[in-house]
């Protein structure tokens, strides 16, 4: 398979009250972007927990995106305050496995950044293309 | 005094006032003459500004107003008349003989199938063809047959009866009569909605033509459930059209044929219209002929700059006075250039007119065996500081009926009225209603059984994702039972087939493949729970916003990405457990933030509605903006309006005021919030169950621009329209539009700057008819019945110059270039007048406390921009006036009440349900180290201590517990927890692997089910 036609898998944790919603106005207002991306609905980006992100890449995705409200704007008051700090521990974790930084990204999205969403996923996916397929992809899953 | 509600009219302002009245406590009767509800949203194929698909957003409306306990619906009914008083109202109505049982019909179809007699279909706008007995389209409510008396062969001459026989359940009747009843009733809500021009009244148009059609009959070509199955073809020849013209202000903005209004919404359809046909096919070209763009809602200047950018559509200024057909039967339209200042001559291949909005004739019927007062257009009259009161005390106006308006006005003008007749009957509230009814649940079996419904969504989703393709796949997925594709999920005849399926299949759990679980989730839900499945057991699989509508060119892609959605979702669902919600008491309470007429009027429905208020102010004293106006639209003084207002709020004991006051703290949720507040240096507490956000919003300064702030004589609209209050001495007064609106900086039209301009040049005028002044406008945005000051003005010789480059102001003069002449014109100008935009006030605080988004120009964003727009996606707060957008003084005062409305819904129930997926504690696990208790923000988590046996010892250990009607099921305590010991509930890390692991999975590598699959497609 040439580098151009391989689509990278990426997970995308959405939290219901911003991100997600941002993936929906991505979707009202039709911003195209490619199609690599399953976004994992949660209540709260707090929700996430880094065994999900690790689960993710043992199960051979590409990349992860772990994304939530702006912060002040957390539906759950300061839930995205608590991602922030397991983001960190994450990033270093992530950074001993020897993985590209390029794989594991936070973004604050809010509900009406539409299109900020798409842009998101197109740099996403452009960069990981050219990274290629993740170091930690199981045998046997493309 | 009753405690129930007469809605005239089903359309979407019916609709939205009868589910208001009927969620706060009172018996509603709706009554529509047509056989199914949804008026003419229902035959809107997208929404502007942001191209929602209609029926996707209005289908689930119209389900629930089948289903709701206290909604009596008659539909094909008419009201004959009205009488009685506010409190006890008679309505007599007129049951139209439809020839067949309702309560027997099952809308099967199989009448309609085998009708042989062929009649032109209104709901496609007489483009195709329908049966004498009908369902009007696939979403109808009720779901029953309507014989066309006028068409059916047995009853015009006997012959046939060809449907009572195949007619199963024995529904259909031919001696059925028409059946006068009587409903007694407190109050009565007028939405009796318009009637689309007829434009043969216009002959030099040629709608004769089968290619001259009108924006409606274009809006159904461009349906998927269209004459055309979305494909834009010509009636003539079939073949695709490449270029079309539009006509506006066809049956508007006309005098001479007594279409004296603007009818609101034509530009922005026929602007949507040419969108969505580019997206169809963007070969298109597509021509607007327009008079001016009136763009003047949130987000449409927006929509129509991209119209122009993106889509390429051309905008000329200019009134084609015909439709010219020629011997070959081609059409073309003569226009003048006024860039160039040539008659121009173009073909085109379809010619569509943008017809207005006539007042409908029910209202006039109504108004005449009712005596209800109209205004001089034909609509219901009311009073710009009464938007929704009629001349009679009881009976209230909503929607086009009142006057042209769009979908969100006529929504948010549907509560106030709901509002306003809660109010009148507050004290009869509940006792006319029932409580809703779900079966029990079934006994949940250990194996999972899922159904999966995957939707086309018209054409939204099948026209990229493969559909049956999806279904296929999916039987093939692990505990699949079932799966098949449907055109509109959200149809109430689909919520028909889940429940069979669920029934005949033994379903127990369910996914749909559709849109965003944001909008639809709870209708599904409901849907489950008629069928005795525990709403927890469902799931929305997003293939719309997340699949077909963002890979609109990758067809193949986008299918392999649905089937990805699809199986995620079916593993994640197969884990669900049933789950149940607790119910808590709320705070009867309201909190109204900002003292406007907004702030106010909230307030004092809220009051009516019998519930304490606190109302803060920032300022000294109530009134906010319009303290500062000395004149109103309509002649009135301010003052007058301001007065009667604040004495009513203060005299008010339900309604208590704090003044220079701002809110400091808030935490809670829907039902019961606690806040600060911070008033005249003093923290008063206040505890509230809903809030509404009227905060408003600001002038903009225009420092820098037009010499403003250098030369004393240039000044802005609001500095005028308080020196018109004091007399002003100007001879010459020059008005420059659109300072600091529509450009780079700040892209969206003020909405309310045209109008004030208008209101005061005919003010100069009116008081000095020998002093000029001069408008310099880009285009003149006098929307709706507000035309008639436009033309006043120009009736008192007020001159308007259309200007395309900035105009250069000097001392004493005004320099413009006139695009109609061609040449630059210097006016003397003694008095240079900037109007300016409204800009959003510091909303960032309030936007913190309640974590309620804000838009990108500063205002609130609303939970919906069509059908919820006082509403914000955060439970239980509310938003009203120009804290959302800039609007009139009527439209604020129309939101407030709306707003009200909706804090009512909230504010009279008994108690509040909690969420049922919330976190759960595995004692066995925990070790009581409190992570839990330290990381959440409701303190729902505690360390009990308990006694733990284990073997022959027993010892006392902390163990946490969640209190179940705290707990928000944010999930944050299970993420930290440091032993797994905590499961969120619905969102287990089981779920979530589970749903990683499938995604994983590459679509084909699935190993196929043994055994067979019951699966009907």
């Amino acid at each position: 398979m040439s580098a151009e036609a391989w689509e990278p898998k990426i997970v995308a944790f959405c939290c219901n009250w911003c991100s997600y919603g941002g993936a929906d106005s991505a979707g009202m207002g039709r911003f195209q972007q490619p199609p690599s991306t399953r976004i994992i609905r949660v209540m709260c980006s707090g929700r996430i927990d880094p065994l999900h992100v690790f689960n993710a890449f043992l199960e051979g995705a590409d990349a992860v995106l772990v994304t939530g409200c702006h912060i002040g704007d957390c539906h759950y008051v300061n839930g995205n305050d608590k991602t922030k700090i397991k983001y960190k521990f994450l990033e270093s974790v992530v950074r001993e496995l020897g993985i590209e930084k390029e794989r594991l990204q936070l973004n604050w999205i809010s509900a009406s950044e539409g299109e900020k969403f798409a842009s998101f996923i197109r740099d996403v996916t452009e960069q990981i293309k050219k990274l290629g397929p993740s170091p930690l992809k199981p045998e046997g899953v493309s | 005094m009753k405690g129930s509600v007469a809605v005239v009219g089903g359309g979407i302002a019916g609709i939205q006032a009868a589910l208001d009245l009927a969620d706060s406590g009172f018996k509603t009767y709706l009554i529509e003459s047509r056989p199914s509800i949804g008026g003419v949203m229902s035959q809107l194929d997208k929404t502007f500004p942001t191209n929602d698909c209609a029926m996707c957003i209005l289908s689930p409306k119209l389900v629930e107003i089948g289903r709701h306990p206290n909604i009596e619906l008659l539909s094909y009914s008419d009201v004959k008349s009205i009488s009685g008083e506010a409190g006890d109202f008679k309505v007599k109505v007129v049951k139209k003989a439809r020839y067949v049982d309702e309560a027997k019909c099952t809308g099967c179809g199989s009448c309609t199938e085998k009708c042989p007699s062929k009649v032109l279909d209104e709901y496609n706008a007489g483009m195709s063809k329908r049966k004498s007995i009908y369902i009007p389209f696939a979403q109808a409510i009720p779901r029953v047959a309507t014989i066309d008396a006028a068409h059916c062969l047995y009853l015009t001459k006997g012959k046939c009866g060809v449907c009572k026989k195949v007619c199963g359940p024995k529904a259909v009747d031919y001696e059925m009569k028409d059946k006068e009843i009587e409903l007694d009733v407190g109050s009565v809500i007028l939405a009796t909605g318009f009637k689309p021009f007829d434009p043969s009244l216009l002959k030099q148009y040629r709608f004769d033509h089968p290619d001259v059609i009108t924006s409606l009959q274009f809006e159904r070509l461009l349906s998927a459930s269209g004459p055309t199955q979305g494909h834009v073809t010509r009636q003539s020849d079939g073949k695709v059209p490449k270029r079309i013209a539009f006509i506006q202000c066809v049956g508007s903005r006309n005098p001479r044929i007594d279409r004296k209004h603007c009818s609101s919404v034509c530009c922005m359809y026929a602007t949507k219209e040419s969108i969505i046909a580019k997206e169809h096919d963007p070969e298109l070209d597509i021509t607007i002929f327009h008079i001016d763009i009136r763009a003047f809602g949130k987000n449409f200047e927006e929509f129509y700059n991209r119209a122009q950018e993106e889509y390429g559509i051309r905008y000329i200024n200019s009134r084609p006075p015909e439709t010219i057909v020629d011997a070959r039967n081609n059409l073309s339209l003569r226009y003048e250039d006024f860039d160039s200042g040539e008659l121009k001559t173009e073909a085109f291949d379809m010619v569509i007119l943008s017809i207005g909005l006539d007042p409908s004739d029910s209202t006039r019927d109504l108004a005449q065996s009712s005596g209800i007062a109209l205004d001089d257009f034909g609509n219901i009259a009311t009073g710009i500081e009464k938007p929704v009161e009629t001349s009679i005390s009881g009976v209230y106006v909503c929607g086009a009926a009142q006057g042209p308006k769009d979908i969100p006005d006529t929504v948010a003008q549907a509560s106030a009225a709901a509002a306003k007749a809660a109010a009148l009957l507050s004290k009869e509230r509940g006792t006319m209603i029932k409580e809703r009814e779900f079966p029990d649940e079934k006994p949940l079996l250990p194996e999972p059984r899922i159904g999966v419904f995957v939707c086309h969504c018209g054409i939204n989703i099948g026209s990229v994702v493969n559909v049956p393709d999806v279904v296929e796949y999916a039987k093939t997925l692990p505990d699949v039972a079932y799966a098949r594709e449907m055109l509109y999920a959200c149809s109430s005849d689909s919520q028909v087939t889940i429940k069979d399926a669920i029934e005949k299949n033994n379903l127990n759990r369910v996914v749909v493949a559709s849109c965003t679980p944001r909008t639809h989730e709870p209708l599904f839900q409901n849907t489950c729970r008629e069928a005795g499945l525990n709403p927890y057991l469902f799931e929305l699989a997003n293939i719309r916003e997340h699949c077909s509508w963002v890979h609109m060119k990758e067809k193949e892609k986008a299918t392999e990405k649905a089937k990805g959605i699809v199986q995620m979702a079916v593993a994640k669902s197969a884990l669900f457990q049933p789950l149940y919600k607790q119910k808590v008491p709320l705070i009867n309470k309201a909190l109204v933030l900002g003292g406007g007429v907004a702030g106010m009027t909230a307030a004092l429905d809220i009051a009516d509605n019998g519930y304490e208020v606190t109302l803060i102010e920032k300022e000294k004293e109530l009134g906010g903006m319009l303290k500062h106006t000395t004149e109103l639209y309509d002649g009135k003084k301010p003052s007058d309006v301001l007065d009667v207002l604040t004495c009513r709020v203060y005299e008010n004991n339900r309604i208590r005021v704090l003044n220079e006051a701002r809110l400091t703290k808030v935490e809670g949720y829907l039902g019961n919030f606690k806040g600060i507040i911070l008033s005249k240096g003093e923290e008063v507490p206040v505890d509230f169950g809903a809030a509404v956000v009227a905060t408003g919003a600001r002038n903009f300064e225009p420092v820098g621009l037009f010499n403003y702030g250098k030369d004393a004589h240039v000044i802005t609209q609001a500095q005028l329209e308080r020196m018109l209050g004091e007399g002003i001495s100007a001879n010459n007064t020059t008005m420059i539009q659109c300072v600091g609106a529509r450009n780079k900086d700040r892209e969206y039209c003020g909405r309310t700057c045209c109008i004030d301009a208008v209101k005061n040049a005919v003010r100069i005028k009116r008081a000095n008819s020998k002093s000029s002044v001069y408008v310099l406008y880009r285009d003149m945005r006098t929307y709706g019945v507000m035309e008639r000051l436009y033309e006043d003005a120009r009736e008192l010789g007020v001159i308007f110059i259309k200007y395309t480059r900035d105009p250069e102001v000097q001392y004493g003069s005004v320099v413009v270039h006139d695009s109609m002449l061609n040449e630059d014109i210097e006016i003397a100008s003694d008095l240079v007048v900037l109007s300016t935009p409204l800009v959003a006030g510091e909303n960032e605080v309030i936007n913190q406390l309640f974590k309620i988004p804000l838009d990108k120009n500063g205002f609130f964003l609303e939970a919906h921009p069509k059908l919820r727009p006082v509403d914000f996606a955060t439970d239980g707060v509310f938003l009203c006036g120009s804290a959302q957008a800039p609007k009139l003084m009527s439209e604020a005062i129309s939101q407030a009440s709306a707003a009200a409305s909706r804090a009512c819904t909230i504010l009279s129930r008994e108690f509040i349900e909690t969420e049922g997926a919330v976190s759960v504690v595995d004692e066995a696990r925990c070790i009581g180290c409190g992570t839990c208790v330290a990381v959440c923000p409701y303190n729902a988590p505690s360390l009990q201590e308990v006694t733990v046996t284990s073997e022959e010892v027993s010892y006392i250990a902390k163990k946490s517990r969640i209190n179940p009607a705290a707990c928000k099921g944010c999930g944050s305590c299970a993420a930290a927890c440091p032993v797994g010991a905590i499961t969120a509930q619905h969102f287990s890390s089981k779920e979530i692997g589970e749903a990683i692991d499938a995604f994983n999975k590459d679509i084909g590598l699935i190993e196929p089910k043994t055994g067979t699959v019951e699966a009907v497609v």
